[in-house]
């Protein structure tokens, strides 16, 4: 709205345009004279300062105020070119304009910084909101395995009389999970604290796609081993600049989630491949890289799995902090997907998620530089 | 004194020592500990362990300037210990001289399978030896040969000097900078998709699985460790 752009105008910029709308109008009123009745004139040039209390600041609208007043009387009241004066009705119209213009000014003002201030506590009571339900789920989320530890401790140093070989193998287990539980949650609160900053700066560097897809799934061997994972990376697929560290996270992310929330030994697809279809190129910055090939090309992943899909209505909402769908196994924070989000939009891309027949699907696109170097193999 | 296997602990928290202390201990590794820097590089010259851990989170932020003391005389492998998302910090300390790192928290297993790598590296340049071995893999320096099960593999000249500087400082992370540096020259720090191709051709030839690799391992955002096996 050019509310919003207006009101961000240097108070000099606002008097400056107040000054200009008020003379602008006056200069039109002026030349068509003879066709309107002073009085007229007087709403018009009292709509314009209206107008212009709805969207600056107090200062401008006194200004335009009182200017518009002078204007008036000067050039339109009888006797025209004086600031005089010469019948009641005039100079009672002329001091009731000035009144009308400067208390319209003012409540308009005064209106607008409730609105203002309302609109801040609403905005404050979302982000408490947003808060208590981080520290609920993170409570939540951190005090189950905090819990599971100090239990399982406890039992092997003061139960071990009764408890068999299998029991404490058990119990140790359950240490070494919640654990690793632990350590996924703090880093994804990490992560999100990264983004929450706002200044992350990427680290963009040569990325192998084959070395990046597999790394995550050899490292999430565990958790896919009750499923069948299907990868295919396109041949020939360019070296991208990434931040490698952010875009494998992003990666396993997704991953994880098609593995713990999909039924066993169902499908996940993992596709990689190049969209060349809005390539920019890039003059070469030396000589050393002239014979490389340099443009922007997009990275484009997709995770698919064959698990139960979406809601349709909340396809969006699952991107948002803390969100989790209803009825959804415990272990999330809410946080990956978001996370996600977050790490593609860094790198200026996108991810969208679609219900496909028998499953879901996660795209990620990612604008990045390209270099094709096949012709190295000689050296 | 000097024993064969005294380790060095520098790291001032207490949990972290005891922890250190058990596992290396029932290893049958000798420890000292130090709890701040300047108590490090004291045991250090008195003590001339085989192998330090040096947290680079010390309290004063005094991590990287140990490390850099340490590497004045001390020659003996450095493995540092740090937090997770720091690569720079890693990449800094490995440039001043550290063999490796570990990013807490770490697995029992892995910090001993890196400490074994580091020390029997360490006896490698000592010894100099003309022959690399490893799991399948052969090296001879001397004729030039690379061999995988006992057969030949053909190298090119680029593929052959970077898997001779993996196979002299393996257990070593060598970061992207030094691999270009090394290899292709100061001009070419930049130049990382080089390295990309070359590692790739390399995995294809001397790996099982290219995309599960056993030999040469990468360090997101860091480099790359060419790993040992018995």
């Amino acid at each position: 709205m050019p509310h919003f752009l207006l009101n961000k105008l240097s108070r000099p910029g606002q008097v400056l345009l107040s000054i200009g709308l008020v003379t602008l109008i006056s200069g039109i009123c002026f030349a068509f004279n003879s066709f309107i009745d002073y009085k007229i004139v007087a709403f018009i040039l009292l709509l314009s300062v209206s107008f212009l209390a709805v969207v600056f600041d107090i200062v401008p609208v006194l200004i335009a105020s009182t200017l518009s007043a002078l204007i008036w009387n000067f050039f339109f009241i009888e006797p025209r070119f004086t600031f005089m004066i010469h019948t009641t009705e005039d100079t009672v119209l002329l001091s009731m304009y000035f009144l009308v213009a400067i208390i319209n000014g003012v409540l308009t003002y005064r209106m607008r910084k409730i609105e203002k201030m309302a609109l801040e506590k609403e905005e404050k009571a979302k982000t408490i909101k947003l808060y208590n339900t981080l520290f609920n789920t993170l409570s939540h989320e951190l005090k189950t395995p905090i819990t599971t530890i100090i239990a399982a401790t406890d039992n092997l140093k003061e139960n071990t009389k009764n408890l068999t070989e299998e029991n404490k193998e058990q119990l140790v287990s359950e240490i070494s999970v919640a654990s690793l539980r632990l350590n996924q949650q703090v880093g994804n609160l990490l992560n999100m604290s990264r983004l929450e900053s706002g200044n992350m700066t990427l680290k963009k560097d040569w990325c192998d796609i084959n070395e990046l897809i597999y790394s995550v799934v050899n490292r999430l061997e565990e958790n896919l081993r009750q499923h069948h994972v299907h990868i295919s990376i396109e041949k020939e697929i360019p070296f991208y600049k990434l931040d490698y560290v952010l875009i494998e996270q992003v990666l396993y992310n997704l991953i994880y989630n098609a593995s713990i929330y999909t039924p066993e030994y169902s499908d996940i697809f993992i596709s990689a491949k190049n969209n060349s279809d809005r390539t920019f190129h890039l003059t070469p910055s030396n000589k050393e890289n002239s014979e490389l090939t340099s443009e922007i090309n997009s990275l484009m992943i997709l995770v698919e799995d064959r698990g139960s899909g979406f809601p349709e209505d909340q396809l969006e909402k699952v991107f948002d902090r803390f969100y989790r769908l209803q009825n959804t196994k415990t272990g999330g924070t809410g946080l990956g997907l978001s996370i996600v989000k977050g790490f593609v939009e860094a790198h200026d891309g996108k991810v969208l998620l679609e219900n496909v027949p028998h499953g879901a699907r996660f795209t990620v696109e990612i604008p990045a530089e390209v270099s094709f170097i096949s012709n190295l193999k000689n050296e | 004194m000097n024993s064969d296997n005294t380790i060095l602990i520098i790291d001032d928290e207490l949990q972290m020592r005891r922890l250190l202390e058990i596992t290396l201990e029932s290893n049958g590794y000798n420890v000292i500990e130090a709890v701040s820097g300047k108590e490090g590089i004291k045991l250090a010259a008195s003590h001339q362990p085989s192998l330090i851990i040096l947290d680079l989170g010390l309290p004063d932020g005094s991590g990287h300037s140990v490390l850099k003391q340490l590497r004045e005389w001390f020659t003996n492998p450095i493995i540092i210990l740090s937090v997770q998302s720091s690569e720079d910090d890693i990449v800094s300390a490995l440039d001043n001289g550290a063999n490796d790192f570990l990013t807490k928290p770490f697995r029992t297993g892995e910090l001993l399978a890196r400490i074994r790598s580091a020390m029997r590296s360490n006896e490698n340049i000592e010894e100099s030896n003309s022959v690399f071995e490893s799991g399948d893999l052969q090296i001879d320096f001397a004729a030039r040969i690379v061999k995988k099960k006992d057969e030949l593999i053909k190298l090119t000249v680029t593929e052959y000097k970077l898997i001779s500087l993996f196979a002299q400082q393996s257990g070593k992370v060598l970061t992207h900078q030094y691999l270009l540096r090394e290899i292709w020259g100061p001009g070419y720090i930049n130049q990382s998709q080089y390295l990309r191709v070359f590692v790739a051709q390399l995995r294809k030839k001397i790996e099982d699985d290219a995309n599960r690799p056993a030999f040469i391992i990468t360090e997101p955002g860091v480099g790359y460790r060419f790993t040992t096996q018995n």
